[in-house]
């Protein structure tokens, strides 16, 4: 009420309708008491190789200081046959809100299937990787507040990984890691992947130094890192432990793997 | 015509008298009522629940209190709902939310077993595992309309194949399972006391009904000295292939207070 | 033109208390090729014959996989069918999302019955023109559903529509009492061996006008077309001579 006696006081310039609306509730500001997000902790990680794909999370389940679970799986596979996805060749994996995570695992899952309904044919990780960019994208305003990682192998046969920000922006990466422990992975991963600050020795010294290429790994050489990845995280990030579930993507289907973290 | 373009067109208030927005809600200036009300706190609450996977089945309490605010206002609220020969949900947070979900439930298991094909001896269709996924799908879809049922529930029974089933819902729509859940306070209080018990599912396989009862026992006492917001008069409930047997007038056994004389700090001990 | 003032729409009944537009809709399903059905304690079976609408075409589709757990075998409209197994696809996904649960038979029949009906109550819509055998297992074992062009629907031991389907039904009527003890192989042989019945004299079963679908417990649907069949007709037909039961009248002893 007040604003409005406010707004009508006579003023040497003339008012305007638009500028005499009040922009708060007459009994002043009101909070919001719900906020729809939380999060889960954990963390992600996908690499690929010429003939493969590892996607990898942690299974540790987080509110604040408490776990909820030691074993929340944070990588499922879309598509296949009957709840068990039986079958898939495609993996995704969500870090962050799990609700949302699982939700958005619902929709993609559905769509693939669909997808298999009406085309008599798999889809291709290409093009379930762009729908699930426009699956993120058309919640612009609401997001899935989630890092999404897509892993499986492209047309060729090669491991395909495509990495998500929660409005659906994509891109094809070697490697990616997502999640409270990804500033601890990362730089880990360009190191030992991307063989970043790794020079040839035989090379110069100073400007004449030349930066190694980096080459696709082999299987082995990825779970080793991967594994390292997750064992020295979990001993500095708070919200990764419990356990570490893996699966390998190649063209005879997905491999699950699983070894024990630190629990603490 | 004057120099602010926004105002070229809209009516002059020199002209037209100052706008009327008496026509708006009142989140807007105006003096019409909110046309929807969406909740933002809880009002009379439930505290912690409180449940254990063991090898036939599940154990599952929580204390018969509904608060308001601080003051204890209903001392005899069952929150632990059966729905069928196979499943009981464990409601805590706010009491009407869970008065709701307990109509909608009943509604859901009244429409599962009607009509001619009703699963009268094969016994009933839905499984704990089922009823979780349907109230997890309920709970995501209110919190994502942004009216959400204040509530964090666990759902306890058996599975599909007749094998425990442990899970935990709540109002964002959050849901994982453990061999041993907890929630509110008891997150904090006695799912470390559980973990002891059942640190894993295997350990789950091996522990027998009474430890499972005597456990969970334990913990409500343990909430009861420490909550503000519990009592010890309480419901438990056990569910494993011969049914549910569901007791809602437990009291707490065996109490403790010896611990309150170490208290120091409070009161009017002087030393 | 018309057989009589009763049957421009769906919605009037005749004086006699029939609905003239819902019959016509089930005669197009007994113009469509015969498909059959059966259940053992384990097993559900479909089995169908395919036509061609000429040499060059391909096969009309006639046993539809819908979800891991059961499919459908149709006789009539096969676009009706299209739109209904879409259905049925969307309301088995939702199933499976909201309770995290296979779908009922029972259910879903009872769903695109309700669909059916409608279609016999509201001005302006047509009965579909196909009629439907579902069959698969689900937690309460195994099941055979018709649903015809009406909105009838009925569990089955043992079920045959399409044209010249009585004579699959005389067969499966005698074998009746076989069904229910049958192994999933004696099961598949009974129901070649009924669609073999209904089969013009000059036809024979082969691998390419021949569906089978086939889902038992712990076994998906599965739906087995050309070369994966062979066997199933082979095993089926190379007996058939030791085997008088079957006893159609005058049919042919095959050797394919």
């Amino acid at each position: 009420m007040a604003a409005m006696m406010q707004s009508a006081m006579p003023t040497s310039e003339p008012g305007y309708s638009f500028s005499q609306a009040p922009q708060s509730v007459a009994g002043g500001p009101r909070q919001h008491g719900f906020y729809p997000y939380t999060d889960n902790g954990g963390t992600t990680l996908g690499i690929t190789g010429s003939d493969f794909a590892v996607l990898a999370g942690d299974t540790r389940s987080t509110s604040g200081y408490n776990i909820n679970s030691r074993y929340a799986p944070k990588l499922f596979k879309i598509g296949g046959t009957g709840s068990a996805n039986e079958g898939a060749r495609i993996v995704l994996s969500v870090v962050g809100f799990a609700a949302d995570g699982n939700a958005l695992k619902e929709r993609l899952d559905t769509v693939v299937k669909m997808y298999k309904f009406q085309h008599n044919k798999e889809m291709s990780v290409h093009a379930c990787a762009q729908r699930l960019s426009h699956i993120l994208y058309n919640k612009r305003f609401f997001p899935y507040y989630v890092h999404a990682i897509l892993g499986g192998l492209d047309e060729n046969g090669v491991g395909a990984l495509y990495s998500y920000d929660p409005v659906g922006s994509y891109e094809r990466e070697t490697c990616r890691s997502a999640g409270a422990a990804s500033s601890l992975i990362t730089p880990f991963l360009d190191n030992q992947v991307n063989l970043k600050n790794q020079y040839d020795p035989t090379s110069g010294s100073g400007l004449e130094k030349v930066t190694k290429a980096p080459q696709p790994l082999s299987r082995q050489t990825v779970e080793e890192l991967v594994t390292d990845s997750f064992t020295s995280a979990a001993e500095r990030q708070i919200e990764v432990g419990d356990g570490l579930q893996m699966f390998i993507i190649t063209k005879d289907g997905i491999e699950e793997k699983y070894m024990e973290l630190k629990k603490d | 015509m004057n120099h602010f373009p926004v105002g070229w067109g809209r009516p002059r208030d020199d002209v037209y008298g100052a706008y009327n927005p008496s026509y708006l809600p009142q989140s807007h200036g105006g003096t019409q009522a909110n046309p929807i009300t969406h909740t933002q706190s809880p009002i009379v609450t439930g505290t912690s629940v409180l449940a254990i996977k063991y090898k036939d089945g599940v154990v599952i309490a929580a204390d018969n209190l509904a608060s308001y605010g601080s003051l204890a206002r209903f001392t005899d609220v069952k929150r632990l709902k059966q729905f069928n020969r196979k499943a009981v949900v464990g409601f805590g947070g706010d009491v009407s939310d869970m008065q709701y979900l307990d109509r909608l439930l009943n509604s859901l298991d009244v429409e599962e077993n009607y009509g001619g094909d009703a699963p009268a001896e094969s016994g009933p269709h839905m499984s704990a595992k089922n009823l979780h996924a349907y109230l997890s799908k309920v709970m995501y879809k209110r919190r994502s309309d942004f009216n959400p049922l204040w509530n964090a529930m666990l759902v306890a029974g058996l599975d599909e194949s007749d094998k425990p089933f442990l899970a935990y819902a709540d109002l964002l729509g959050t849901t994982y399972s453990s061999p041993s859940l907890a929630t509110g306070f008891g997150a904090h209080l006695a799912q470390p006391i559980m973990r002891r018990a059942v640190p894993n599912e295997a350990a789950s396989r091996e522990l027998s009904k009474e430890q499972a009862v005597e456990c969970i026992k334990e913990c409500m006492k343990v909430l009861f000295y420490r909550d503000a917001r519990s009592m010890p008069v309480y419901s438990i409930a056990v569910i494993d292939g011969k049914g549910v047997d569901l007791k809602e007038d437990e009291k707490l056994e065996n109490q403790s207070w010896a611990f309150a004389e170490q208290i120091r700090g409070y009161g009017t001990q002087t030393v | 033109m018309f057989r009589n003032n009763y049957d421009n729409d769906s919605v009037t009944f005749s004086p006699q208390g029939r609905i003239f537009q819902v019959e016509y809709a089930q005669e197009a399903v007994k113009q469509g090729s015969v498909v059959v059905g059966i259940v053992s304690k384990t097993h559900a079976v479909l089995a169908a014959i395919k036509r061609n609408a000429e040499e060059l075409s391909s096969y009309q589709k006639k046993v539809i996989p819908i979800d891991t757990h059961y499919g459908v075998a149709l006789a009539g409209l096969a676009s009706d069918a299209r739109v209904l197994s879409n259905f049925m696809r969307q309301q088995s996904l939702s199933s499976r999302l909201t309770y995290d649960r296979p779908i009922l038979l029972s259910d879903i029949t009872s769903r695109i019955a309700d669909r059916a009906q409608t279609n016999t109550q509201q001005y302006g819509r047509r009965p579909y023109g196909v009629g439907l055998l579902i069959a698969g297992v689900d937690a309460r074992g195994p099941h055979l559903f018709e649903f015809q062009p009406s909105g009838v629907t009925q569990e089955m031991v043992a079920c045959g529509i399409g044209a010249r389907s009585q004579m699959a039904r005389t067969y499966l009527e005698r074998n009746l009492d076989e069904f229910e003890g049958s192994s999933r192989e004696e099961l598949i042989r009974h129901a070649l061996r009924s669609l073999k019945e209904s089969l013009a004299q000059d036809k024979e079963l082969t691998v390419d006008n021949t569906s089978l679908g086939i889902s038992g417990i712990g076994e998906d649907f599965k739906l087995y077309e050309g070369q994966d069949i062979a066997e199933f007709l082979e095993t089926t037909f190379e007996n058939k001579e030791q085997e008088p039961a079957a006893g159609g009248e005058g049919m042919e002893v095959d050797d394919s």
